[in-house]
């Protein structure tokens, strides 16, 4: 065990900050608590992730032949504090960055990860993940979007529900059903589609925070060519199943940046507010509430960091990743309430930073259920890692 | 950067799972417990053979001069088989006297303490059971020559069996560390019984107890920063030990999920049953992250040691009372019995967290780091 950086990884880190130093945007101002996707922010993410990109720090762990950096997977660890440290813009494609783009790199063909690689990387194409669907939540292997053979081409039907960026988003990763008639994991097939064909319609749907961040994408007869299957025809299960541990693995990088930026924030305001004529951070109440949240928070990013590690060493994903998501949704979940506790009705206002604090407090709702339930995460650490038998 | 045991300390590791499940299955800790010190000689013997009494010992004191993170892998062993006996508070004994004693006092006690010839403890909580040393007020009077002592210390840890007592004392500003033998006229150890007995507590009476001077563990306005770090090592011992316990507590209770038949199906079909133990394993692997960078930024002098050993003794204090809670759940009635093992892991997991400050007082350490210093 060695938390200290090898000169290789000091080099990386010195390297990296160097760069953020002389590249990172000042603030944006204006609204950056919406997730639409539209108008100025949306823009400003775009370019701000051409840049990392152009830089050479997109895609960090992905190989150097298609626009990555080939690093080792544990300088995500490193990636993730400098991020952080120099309150650096999120990376605006992050589908395509931590769930899709892995998943071409592990089963996609050399076609596909020539034409993808580089552009998820440039935020030249947005993707977006086209999983779920009204009858199939949870238990996304019983979808119903058809997908018939016709010619060189698979022809489309059905309808997706909770697209992230659909409405922005130029490709995505869709399950269909290919083989009605086997048993529901086994007649699934993932596809790359292109959002821009003829039949795909994309309906926003208003979220409880007032964004439109997600969609219902029909599908009408949409014809995608063969050589849009991301691994095998039929196989599309092993395909998410790819995905879905990208989602929990990598997901955390990016959220740990926004939450200990949001952490900061919190610990100024809680200086800055004064009752009875002394600053609410000397309240033994208000003390213990956030020690506890920066304890829960250090462990969340230590154990993103030891599971890194363990892939780093081993190749294979260790018991620890599979807690990663419960940790982070159910962290931010306890720090908004903890936030709009100690901020009080001032929490309430569009006008305090942005509305951020109304903004993530309604937001945070969505991190227990979106990228598989807390439920769900449990059944999967009770089944799966502790050998429990399969309640379903 | 790597964040995982290394090859040689999964050996270890492994090795001292094997050696107490041979040497203290749950009927030798049963016996311990029900003796008045909880030392077992033959055991103690056998522990200093395999060199763990003297890990973190310097090689020329005759120790192995291995590392916190190495004796971390042993220690949650230990946790893992409720091993009583005087092991933390020795290994806290030696740490202070690393870090606090001239060199002839290192050679002299910890020489002994790795060969399993001395076993040692400190006192330092008085009647308002502060863990901060600035708390101390066992006044020590000085006549040129000797120190004089008359007080009492509380929860001294093992203090019925150990050969050396570190007390605590104050001679006007300075803190001061007093070996004191278990011999010393004046000196009285009265054992407290409390909830869990695989550890034990005593009251020390000290009526006119004298230390020479020049027994002192060199003090310096450094003795302060010395008995926090010692401490902190024992805090990370101790944590891991607790991780130890959260990992028993979890083994047995998903065994049980996965035999224990009711209506017609092991209950661990259930997802009510699933449930709680997801939420054990998760707490089990937050306490590892917590356990395995405190132990890391301690060996390796990190600035911010101390923050993390606040982090992990937090963290592990609340999480191996909940752990246990969720144990004897899943249990039924069985878990609540005398005769189940689950009662002795709970009872430790609660001595535990009081032990070096419980989560409360942890998290006030914190927010003194991160809401008061970087302003
Ligand atoms: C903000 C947001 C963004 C999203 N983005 C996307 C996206 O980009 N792409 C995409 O494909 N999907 C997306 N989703 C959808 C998300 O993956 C699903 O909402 C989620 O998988 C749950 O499905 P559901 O909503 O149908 O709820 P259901 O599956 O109907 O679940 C309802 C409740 O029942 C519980 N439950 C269900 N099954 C079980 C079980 N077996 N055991 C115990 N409890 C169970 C659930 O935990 C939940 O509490 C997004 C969702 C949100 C909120």
């Amino acid at each position: 065990m060695d938390l200290n950086l090898t000169s290789e990884e000091q080099s990386f880190r010195d390297e990296l900050r160097a760069w953020l130093q002389a590249h990172v945007p000042p603030p944006f101002v204006g609204d950056t608590t919406s997730e639409e996707g539209k108008g100025d922010y949306f823009q400003f993410l775009r370019d701000w992730q051409r840049k990392v990109c152009e830089g050479g720090w997109a895609g960090l762990s992905w190989p150097k032949e298609y626009g990555g950096r080939g690093a080792k997977l544990i300088e995500q660890a490193i990636f993730q504090e400098e991020w952080a440290r120099a309150e650096a813009p999120p990376l605006i494609n992050v589908l395509g960055l931590s769930l899709i783009g892995p998943t071409i790199i592990a089963v996609g063909t050399e076609e596909q990860k020539k034409s993808h690689l580089p552009r998820i990387l440039s935020a030249e194409e947005i993707w977006c993940q086209g999983f779920s669907e009204p009858n199939a939540g949870s238990d996304v292997a019983s979808l119903t979007t058809r997908a018939v053979v016709d010619g060189d081409h698979f022809v489309v039907n059905g309808q997706k529900i909770w697209t992230s960026l659909a409405h922005v988003a130029d490709w995505c990763l869709l399950l269909v059903r290919t083989d009605p008639t086997v048993p529901k994991h086994k007649g699934i097939t993932a596809l790359l589609v292109d959002m821009h064909l003829p039949g795909v319609d994309v309906r926003p749907l208003k979220q409880m925070t007032g964004d439109a961040s997600f969609n219902e994408v029909f599908f009408d007869n949409v014809r995608v060519p063969m050589s849009n299957v991301l691994g095998k025809v039929n196989q599309g299960w092993h395909t998410a199943i790819a995905t879905l541990m990208n989602e929990r693995a990598h997901l955390g990088t990016g959220t740990y940046v926004q939450f200990k930026r949001n952490f900061d924030q919190l610990i100024s305001h809680a200086r800055r507010m004064q009752r009875h004529g002394r600053s609410r951070g000397t309240d033994p109440i208000v003390r213990q509430k956030l020690a506890q949240a920066f304890m829960e928070l250090e462990i969340f990013r230590l154990t993103n960091t030891r599971a890194l590690s363990r892939m780093n060493n081993e190749h294979v994903p260790g018991p620890e990743g599979s807690i990663l998501k419960l940790q982070w949704s159910e962290y931010n979940q306890r720090f908004q309430q903890i936030a709009q506790e100690l901020l009080g009705p001032v929490g309430q206002l569009q006008g305090l930073d942005n509305g951020q604090w109304v903004y993530n407090f309604l937001r945070c709702r969505a991190n227990t259920i979106e990228a598989g339930t807390s439920e769900i995460q449990r059944n999967i650490v009770a089944e799966r890692v502790l050998g429990l038998p399969k309640s379903y | 950067m790597d964040f995982d045991l290394n090859k040689a300390q999964k050996l270890l590791q492994k090795s001292a799972r094997d050696f107490f499940a041979r040497e203290c299955p749950s009927e030798r800790v049963r016996a311990l417990m029900a003796s008045e010190t909880g030392y077992d000689e033959a055991l103690w013997r056998e522990m200093a053979d395999q060199g763990w009494l003297g890990m973190l010992v310097p090689e020329e004191y005759g120790g192995l001069g291995l590392t916190l993170v190495d004796l971390i892998a042993v220690a949650e062993e230990m946790g893992r088989a409720c091993l009583p006996g005087p092991f933390l508070s020795t290994l806290w004994a030696a740490a202070l006297i690393d870090r606090a004693g001239s060199e002839g006092q290192r050679q002299q006690y910890l020489e002994a303490i790795a060969a399993g010839d001395l076993k040692a403890t400190v006192a330092l909580l008085e009647e308002d059971l502060d863990w901060d040393p600035d708390g101390v007020r066992l006044r020590a009077e000085f006549d040129g020559r000797d120190y004089r002592l008359n007080g009492t210390k509380l929860f001294v840890t093992d203090a019925g069996v150990a050969d050396l007592i570190i007390c605590v004392a104050r001679h006007g500003e300075d803190l001061l560390l007093l070996p004191i033998k278990r011999t010393s006229p004046g000196l009285a150890v009265t054992p407290t019984p409390a909830m869990d007995a695989t550890r034990k507590f005593s009251t020390v009476m000290l009526d006119n107890v004298v230390v020479p001077a020049t027994e002192t563990l060199a003090f310096t306005t450094a003795t302060r920063r010395a008995l926090l770090a010692a401490t902190e090592v024992a805090s990370v011992i101790l944590c891991a030990e607790m991780l130890g316990g959260i990992e028993w507590t979890l083994a047995s209770t998903v065994e049980y999920a996965r035999t224990r038949q009711q209506f017609g199906k092991p209950i661990g079909i259930y997802q009510a049953v699933q449930h709680q133990c997801a939420d054990m394993f998760l707490m089990a692997e937050s306490a590892r992250s917590a356990i395995y960078y405190a132990a890391w930024a301690v060996s390796a002098g990190d600035p911010l040691a101390t923050l993390a050993v606040s982090i992990a003794k937090g963290y592990c204090s609340d999480a191996a009372r909940e752990v246990g809670n969720r144990g004897i759940q899943v249990h039924g009635g069985i878990g609540f019995t005398w005769e189940h093992n689950l009662q002795l892991y709970y009872k430790r997991a609660k001595s535990g967290e009081v032990l070096f400050g419980d989560a409360t007082h942890h998290r006030e350490l914190i927010a003194r780091h991160i809401v008061d210093e970087a302003e």
